[in-house]
C-alpha cells in the first residue's frame, strides 16, 4: 500500500464513527422538537455564533472573543502552573529532603479533584476570572509536577557513570545528564497539563465569569439555546485539539532523538 | 610521569571488596594484585561473581577498594576520571545526542572550545567509520555502531587507559569479530592501555598480551598467562588450541564444587 493510500485509509476510518454518531443525532432528533436539537440547527447556530446575520441576537458573532478569553485564561494558567510545577518537580525528583518534606502532602492534595476546589476558590478569589484562573493553574499543575518527578528520577544510572568517566563534576550532572534525560517525562507532563487547562476552563468560567467559553454555555442553557451550548462544547473540542497538536509538533522537533517522540 | 612505554601504569595493591546483600556479607573480590605497564592489552576472565567485573569498576573509580588501592600514573584512584574510559556492555551512550555529539561529549565536559570539540568529534567519526551516522541518534544504531560510539568517545577525551566490561557480550558472532579486530588496530595504532574483561576464553587469547584468569567465592585471581603468539593470531592454530586447553583447565579446576 502506498503512502498516500494508508493516509486517506486512516482519515476514512478517522471519520466513520463521528459520521455516524451524526447520522445518529438526526434520525432520533428528526420531526418533532424535543429537549436536543438536530445537528441542522447547530450549524446554523454555529454560524451565526461566529460570523453573525442570522439571529442578530445577543450570541451573533461572539465566538471569536469568548474563544480568546478562555484561551487567554487557559495559557496564562498553564504557564503559571508550569513556571511553578517544573522546578518543584526538578527540586523534588533530585533532593530527597524536599521529597520528604512535599511529597506526603502533595500525594494529598493531589486526588482531591479541581471542582472540590470550586467553593474554597471562589470564597478565596471571589466570583469570576480569578478562581477560573486559580482553577486552571491547578489542574495544570499536578499533571506537569508528577511528569517531571518521573522523569528526573527515572535517569538511568549508567548514564551518570558514563557522564562521570568522561569528566563531568557533580554538579554539572544536573545539565548534562539530568535535564536533558528528563525533558520527555517532563514534555508529556506539559502536553497532559494543558490539555486538562482546556477540560477545567469551563468549570472555572461556569460562575461569575462575563466571557469565555464555559460562560458562554451557562448563558446559553439559561435561555434554553442547546444549539448553543453543543456549539460551544464543538468549540471547545477543537481548540483543546489543535492546541494539543501545536504541543505534539513542537515536542516532535525538540525531542527528536526519543523514540516515543522522534 | 614516570610511565615510559613499557614502564608500569596500573598498580591493583592487595584490593579487596565486601558488599553487603540480604545473605549478610559477600566478598567480591580478595586481595588483588595486578601490574600492568604502558601499552599492554590484558583481559580478565572468569565465570560469573568472581569479580572481574568488580575488579574493573575499582580501576574505573565507580567502587571503593575496602581494602587495598589502586593506583594510576603515580596517583591512587579516587573516583572516575576521564584518564580511564571506560566501555560498558549496554554502551551507556546519551540518547539525547547524536553520535558526533556524544563523540564530542567529554571535550566538551571538559571545558575545551567549540571549535576544538568539533574538530576531534569530526576525527574520531572518521577513525571509527561513522560518518555516514555522524548525525544520527543512538536509537538508530545497531548495536555494533553504538560500541563504536562508545569507544570513540573515550578516545576522543584522551583516555590513556581503556576499561572494557564485556563491551561485545550482546554483539552477534560476526559483529564482534569485525570490532574485535577493529580494536586491535585501534590499540596498536594509539599505544593505549586496555583492561578487558570477558567470559570467553577465545575472545581473551584472541585480543590480550595477557591473559588473567579469575574465580568466585570468594573472587580472586588465581592465574596471570602471557600470550605470545603472533598477531593477528589464527583461532584455529595448534599453539592458540593448546592455550585455549590451559586456560579452560584453570578456569573449571577452580569450581569444580559447582558443576557448571
Amino acid at each position: 500500500m502506498t503512502h498516500a493510500t494508508t493516509e486517506a485509509r486512516r482519515a476514512l476510518l478517522a471519520v466513520a464513527v463521528p459520521g455516524l454518531c451524526l447520522l445518529g443525532w438526526w434520525l432520533a432528533t428528526r420531526g418533532a422538537p424535543g429537549l436536543i436539537p438536530p445537528p441542522s440547527d447547530v450549524a446554523v447556530a454555529f454560524w451565526d455564533l461566529a460570523f453573525g446575520g442570522i439571529y442578530d441576537d445577543a450570541f451573533s458573532a461572539t465566538l471569536l472573543g469568548h474563544l480568546l478569553a478562555s484561551a487567554g485564561r487557559v495559557y496564562g494558567a498553564f504557564l503559571l502552573a508550569a513556571a511553578l510545577a517544573l522546578p518543584l518537580g526538578m527540586l523534588i525528583g533530585r533532593l530527597a529532603v524536599v521529597r520528604d518534606l512535599l511529597d506526603p502532602m502533595l500525594q494529598v492534595l493531589r486526588p482531591v479533584p479541581v471542582t472540590a476546589w470550586l467553593p474554597l476558590s471562589m470564597i478565596v478569589f471571589g466570583l469570576g476570572a480569578r478562581s477560573a484562573f486559580f482553577l486552571v493553574a491547578l489542574g495544570a499543575f499536578f499533571p506537569i509536577l508528577v511528569n517531571t518527578i518521573f522523569g528526573v528520577r527515572s535517569v538511568e544510572p549508567r548514564l551518570f557513570e558514563a557522564a562521570a568517566m568522561l569528566g563531568v563534576k557533580r554538579a554539572a550532572m544536573f545539565p548534562k545528564v539530568v535535564l536533558p534525560a528528563a525533558l520527555p517525562g517532563m514534555f508529556t507532563g506539559l502536553r497532559l497539563g494543558l490539555g486538562f487547562a482546556w477540560v477545567v476552563i469551563v468549570v472555572g468560567e461556569m460562575t461569575g465569569v462575563q466571557t469565555g467559553l464555559g460562560a458562554m454555555i451557562m448563558d446559553a442553557r439559561q435561555l434554553s439555546r442547546t444549539e448553543i451550548v453543543i456549539a460551544g462544547m464543538i468549540t471547545i473540542g477543537i481548540a483543546g485539539f489543535l492546541s494539543d497538536k501545536a504541543v505534539q509538533l513542537l515536542g516532535r522537533r525538540l525531542l527528536r532523538w526519543s523514540p516515543q517522540h522522534g | 610521569m614516570g610511565d615510559t612505554k613499557g614502564g608500569e601504569l596500573i598498580r591493583v595493591d592487595h584490593v579487596t571488596k565486601r558488599f553487603t546483600g540480604p545473605a549478610g556479607e559477600i566478598e567480591a573480590l580478595r586481595g588483588a594484585d595486578l601490574h600492568i605497564a604502558a601499552g599492554e592489552f590484558v583481559c580478565l576472565i572468569g565465570a560469573s561473581g568472581c569479580g572481574k567485573s568488580t575488579l574493573l569498576r575499582i580501576v574505573a573509580g565507580f567502587e571503593e577498594a575496602s581494602e587495598g588501592q589502586v593506583i594510576v600514573a603515580g596517583r591512587p584512584v579516587a573516583g572516575p576520571g576521564p584518564d580511564r574510559g571506560m566501555v560498558f556492555q549496554d554502551y551507556g551512550l546519551f540518547p539525547w545526542l547524536s553520535v558526533r555529539g556524544n563523540i564530542g561529549f567529554g571535550p566538551a565536559a571538559r571545558g575545551l572550545a567549540r571549535k576544538e570539540v568539533a574538530d576531534i568529534a569530526e576525527r574520531y567519526i572518521d577513525i571509527v567509520g561513522l560518518r555516514a551516522f555522524a548525525d544520527a541518534y543512538p536509537h538508530q544504531l545497531s548495536g555494533g555502531m553504538k560500541q563504536r560510539v562508545a569507544i570513540a568517545r573515550v578516545l576522543a577525551n584522551d583516555a590513556r587507559v581503556v576499561l572494557m566490561d564485556e563491551p561485545f557480550g550482546a554483539l552477534d558472532a560476526m559483529t564482534r569479530e569485525r570490532l574485535q579486530d577493529e580494536l586491535l588496530d585501534l590499540w596498536q595504532r594509539t599505544g593505549l592501555t586496555v583492561i578487558f574483561v570477558t567470559h570467553s576464553i577465545e575472545e581473551a587469547i584472541f585480543l590480550a598480551d595477557r591473559v588473567v584468569v579469575m574465580s568466585p567465592g570468594p573472587g580472586r585471581i588465581v592465574s596471570d598467562r602471557r600470550v605470545l603468539l603472533d598477531r593477528p593470531r589464527d583461532v584455529s592454530s595448534p599453539a592458540f588450541n593448546e592455550l585455549r586447553r590451559e586456560l579452560s583447565a584453570q578456569l573449571h579446576s577452580h569450581h569444580g564444587k559447582l558443576p557448571a
